[in-house]
């Protein structure tokens, strides 16, 4: 009742019966934080449309949502990192992944006086192996003629928490470098070198910060946070050759080749809607990229599953997705949005 | 009827006796006082409890071992804190070296008759203002003031003395001197403060008849002065130590959450609240036991710490103070 009084706006024109009937619906959610400015904006919009539906998300990270959507305390959750097999298999009613939007991931320097940085596909697994430790390391040169590179050493930023950030990076660099997989390996918090110039930073703002503060630096963080500090970010080798700086065409590229397994989620007849980006082959893909996911229970309240999928709709819709680009984050494309749909119909 | 001096009395004078409202009002206070005293040890008690059991799976599974190992391993769940406790330990130390001195000091002069008293009144205020500073500000301060400063000043100690341990590796941007000096100045006023409220303890003829001998300002404050107030100075630095032990938002961002044993004071390291600042959020079963016994480690070493305070203190009670 609370949710219905604070929903009605003064002079709205609802009966007053009409929450006795549809009665106000409160979504609660939590999980990642990199979708979270885009999600608050979304859920802010709908719940405008929605007079009698209002969604609270808490960006506690990705880890902490899929948790909280295990042990049943949330409406719905997401994450950066999906759901692993034995997780998915914890939730009593059923899970229903659906990406939603996308993001990529970065390199962000700080060099003075470089403005462009080309880094090859043998260079940047080596540098977060703690193997190449020097800017003006022969390698890098080779890849950068002209670019006055200083003799500095490289201080490498990582992610201090357990990040779906860290997740999809170390993915990509498992991917792309056996060596990497093995020592660093693929997680939300990968075993980083303890050497003197690798340091954590909490969350993506704090890893840019120290990047920002820091001559010689690097790190990884989303594309948006590298666009709202004004960081420089660096080409990435892709898997054909090409040098390519990360952005909402080289992302939806990425994207593009991505396929869905054809099976279903463990345990269920939920397309399963899981899949990495991990090396994308297109010619113009920007290497790092990856969806974010929203995951719903199969069976609920049937309130709050018309609820979560008109929400769910709403998200896929142009409106909102034409939103993406500027908050930093890639749309999805109409043949992924046509499966979530799909997908969406398994909300009961 | 004749009025005696005692009926004049009544109601107004000494010599009134307690009112019945009176009494039951003190034994009510004394009796509330008692229970709020309980309270608070049953509340210490009932944390304890609280941590210890959740960190029972974890002691059970990692032993003494979660101790003396190095990895904190969340894919292997293999987890220890060594790293992180010598980064509490060293870390809190360096900070009370530079914030102890320096509180003392501000203390001495701010007591001593170095400055007029309401100019020595407007320092400490400003001093006890640094105490309402939230710990994200001091992070940031940090990042985007301090790192910036001492960069130079460690790159030249780097290069020229890097034969000497603690200036072995060259700064990376966070690290242990950074976080350290911002623990310094975290805890300057608890111990300025408090060294102050000691000082001011000593009485005037103590002092009146050190200066009374002929005594320099220096052998006053060294011989006479520090020694008097030497178990409140104590309380001063055990008390900041404590704040330094479990200091947690500006350590995560200052201290590089690097799990490394190094004396360099450059390079990046550890302590148990910024592991745990960093990883609650997203922590899974496992990693959340093993958390919190890291807290209970933490706990420990504060108890400890609290417990070799007062031991010193007494001691040092004694031996200055006549008191027994």
């Amino acid at each position: 009742m609370i949710t219905a009084c604070s929903k009605e706006a003064p002079g709205s024109a609802q009966p007053e019966d009409a929450s006795a009937t549809t009665s106000a619906v409160k979504l609660n959610g939590s999980g990642a934080s990199f979708p979270f400015p885009i999600y608050s904006k979304w859920f802010k919009d709908f719940s405008r449309e929605e007079s009698n539906i209002r969604v609270d998300y808490q960006a506690k990270g990705s880890g902490a949502g899929i948790q909280d959507f295990i042990n049943g305390v949330v409406d719905f959750a997401a994450s950066d990192a999906a759901m692993k097999e034995k997780e998915i298999a914890q939730v009593k009613q059923g899970a229903v992944l659906l990406p939603m939007t996308a993001g990529e991931v970065v390199l962000a320097y700080h060099l003075d006086g470089v403005d462009t940085l080309k880094l090859p596909r043998d260079v940047y697994p080596q540098i977060f192996m703690g193997k190449i430790t020097r800017w003006n390391d022969p390698k890098i040169a080779a890849a950068n003629p002209g670019v006055n590179l200083p003799d500095e050493k490289i201080t490498v930023v990582a992610r201090s928490d357990s990040s779906g950030t860290s997740f999809v990076f170390t993915g990509h660099l498992s991917a792309i470098n056996p060596e990497f997989a093995s020592s660093v390996g693929h997680a939300k918090s990968p075993n980083w070198p303890t050497s003197a110039n690798f340091v954590k930073a909490p969350k993506n703002d704090g890893v840019a910060a120290q990047i920002k503060q820091n001559p010689g630096a690097i790190g990884y963080v989303e594309y948006g946070y590298a666009k709202l500090t004004g960081l420089p970010v660096a080409e990435l080798q892709n898997k054909s050759g090409k040098f390519v700086a990360p952005g909402p065409e080289s992302g939806a590229a990425a994207l593009a080749s991505v396929e869905f397994p054809a099976g279903t989620l463990p345990g269920s007849q939920v397309p399963n809607l899981i899949a990495w980006a991990s090396d994308p082959s297109g010619a113009d893909a920007y290497p790092i990229a990856s969806f974010t996911w929203l995951l719903a229970y199969a069976k609920q309240d049937k309130q709050k599953a018309a609820a979560i999928r008109k929400l769910v709709d709403y998200m896929l819709s142009d409106a909102a997705q034409g939103q993406a680009d500027s908050l930093g984050y890639i749309p999805l494309p109409q043949a992924v949005r046509t499966k979530v749909r799909e997908a969406a119909k398994f909300i009961q | 009827m004749k009025k005696t001096l005692f009926d004049h009395k009544i109601g107004k004078g000494i010599t009134r006796p307690p009112a019945n409202l009176e009494l039951y009002g003190d034994a009510g206070f004394r009796a509330f006082s008692i229970v709020c005293a309980w309270s608070i040890i049953f509340l210490i008690l009932f944390i304890l409890w609280m941590i210890g059991e959740q960190a029972l799976p974890a002691m059970e599974r990692y032993g003494l071992h979660f101790l003396t190992g190095t990895t904190w391993d969340v894919n292997k769940e293999n987890f220890s804190v060594l790293p992180e406790i010598w980064g509490t330990i060293y870390s809190s130390m360096l900070a009370l070296l530079g914030g102890g001195v320096l509180g003392i000091t501000v203390a001495i002069f701010l007591t001593e008759n170095f400055i007029h008293d309401r100019l020595a009144y407007l320092f400490r205020l400003m001093i006890e203002l640094l105490a309402a500073i939230p710990s994200v500000v001091y992070g940031l301060w940090g990042i985007y003031v301090l790192i910036p400063l001492l960069r130079p000043v460690a790159h030249t100690l780097h290069e020229y003395f890097s034969w000497i341990p603690f200036f072995e590796t060259e700064l990376s941007g966070p690290g242990m001197a950074p976080a350290a000096l911002v623990l310094a100045i975290m805890i300057l006023p608890t111990v300025a403060a408090i060294s102050v409220d000691a000082f001011r303890q000593i009485p005037a003829k103590v002092k009146e008849a050190t200066y009374g001998m002929g005594t320099t300002r220096a052998e006053a404050i060294f011989k006479v002065l520090i020694p008097t107030a030497s178990s409140g100075l104590l309380a001063a630095l055990v008390l900041g130590f404590g704040r330094a032990l479990g200091e947690t938002m500006a350590l995560a961002m200052l201290i590089g959450n690097s799990n490394q044993i190094s004396l360099s004071w450059f390079s990046p390291a550890n302590t148990l609240a910024s592991l745990m600042a960093s990883s609650f959020p997203e922590a899974g079963k496992v990693e959340a036991q093993a958390l919190m016994y890291a807290a209970l480690v933490l706990l420990l070493i504060t108890f400890l710490v609290n417990l070799g305070g007062l031991f010193i203190q007494q001691a040092t009670m004694r031996k200055f103070e006549g008191i027994k």
